[in-house]
């Protein structure tokens, strides 16, 4: 087995990539082009929650310090949370919602698929729930990628050009480090170097299918699981947080 | 572009679906996914059907008296007009 630090961070991972992912579909509550695609991105919003809930509560007790979900995830600093740059990327339009879910939705499916079999049991539990979801969120995203890359001209391009834009950012899903080395090593979370092929067959037939062109562009630099972020995580959080921290402990 | 679909909900086997709303979609295909995320949140059902609102044939409210009343006299429509005999058995 991986250091209990090593354990913490790949909680943390995943967990912030369902956390901030959730707020960001979360702010479409409300806003969403029909009733229906409203109810749809809040369910994935809250599916996303739930399984953040579960990693960051688990990571609290493999530090044994007292932190529970909410200290996680209203208490701390933008530099300690541990999400990948693409799912703190602003919505955009309705297209660069799409593309964001597309490609963290494909990437989720597969690594919980994989995490299936962590030598850790809680992830490996928390995985089994959360595969199924990620099979929903990552169709949704697929049926409007198809709809609107194979739709009318406008549609197509915008499409593509949210496709273009978050591409960059993909690069990150499958970036190696030694905390993911050690944790790979030990059999509790897969080499993300090992999903990035199956994610590419995917994400290549739907685009191919949508009449959507692969872009060749070069990848953004990563920096999200190390705790660099973009000016954009501090605004989300600042709201995200402000209840929490205006009344400490708040619940409802 | 988007058009109106009826949905129906089985809520569990051996159970006919039941007609629960409407949804807006583009195509089936789209209705069948707003209709799981809009009618089936809290484990309504174990089926969904669509149909498109358009090619339901309703009957009409002003037809009311026409098509309805005429049965509210016979009540010899009713299995209960008619009375069992004693000795007859398994009923």
């Amino acid at each position: 087995m991986s250091s209990t630090t090593d354990l913490i961070e790949a909680a943390l991972r995943i967990g912030d990539d369902a956390l901030v992912a959730g707020q960001r579909l979360a702010q479409w509550s409300a806003r969403a082009p029909e009733l229906e695609e409203d109810i749809a991105l809040s369910n994935i919003a809250l599916d996303q929650v739930g399984v953040a809930r579960l990693l960051l509560t688990y990571a609290g007790e493999v530090e044994g310090a007292g932190r529970d979900e909410d200290a996680f995830a209203y208490r701390r600093e933008p530099a300690d949370f541990r999400n990948c740059l693409l799912v703190e990327q602003p919505n955009g339009d309705f297209g660069v919602t799409m593309a964001k879910l597309l490609f963290v939705s494909v990437y989720q499916h597969l690594l919980y698929q994989r995490l299936m079999d962590s030598a850790d049991e809680r992830l490996a539990d928390v995985a089994a729930k959360a595969r199924k979801e990620s099979a929903y969120h990552e169709d949704h995203a697929t049926q409007w990628t198809l709809r609107l890359g194979d739709g009318t001209a406008e549609s197509h391009r915008r499409m593509q050009d949210a496709v273009t834009a978050i591409w960059p950012y993909t690069d990150e899903l499958f970036a190696r480090d030694d905390v993911s080395d050690r944790l790979a090593a030990a059999g509790v979370v897969p080499d993300p170097d090992s999903l990035r092929g199956p994610w590419s067959e995917t994400v290549g037939d739907v685009l191919a299918v949508a009449t959507l062109a692969r872009p060749s562009v070069p990848a953004a630099p990563g920096g999200g699981r190390a705790g660099r972020h973009s000016a954009h995580l501090s605004t989300m959080l600042s709201e995200m947080q402000s209840l929490h921290r205006a009344h400490p402990g708040a619940t409802w | 572009m988007t058009d109106l679909w009826e949905v129906f909900v089985r809520p569990r086997r051996g159970l006919a679906h039941t007609h629960v709303g409407s949804v807006h979609a583009p195509d089936a295909a789209m209705a069948l996914r707003n209709a799981r995320d809009v009618y089936t949140r809290r484990q309504e059902g174990v089926s969904i059907w669509v149909v498109p609102a358009h090619t339901i044939t309703a009957s009409s409210p002003d037809e009311k008296d026409a098509f309805f009343d005429p049965a509210a006299d016979k009540i010899y429509r009713h299995p209960t007009f008619y009375p069992v005999p004693d000795d007859a058995e398994h009923l």
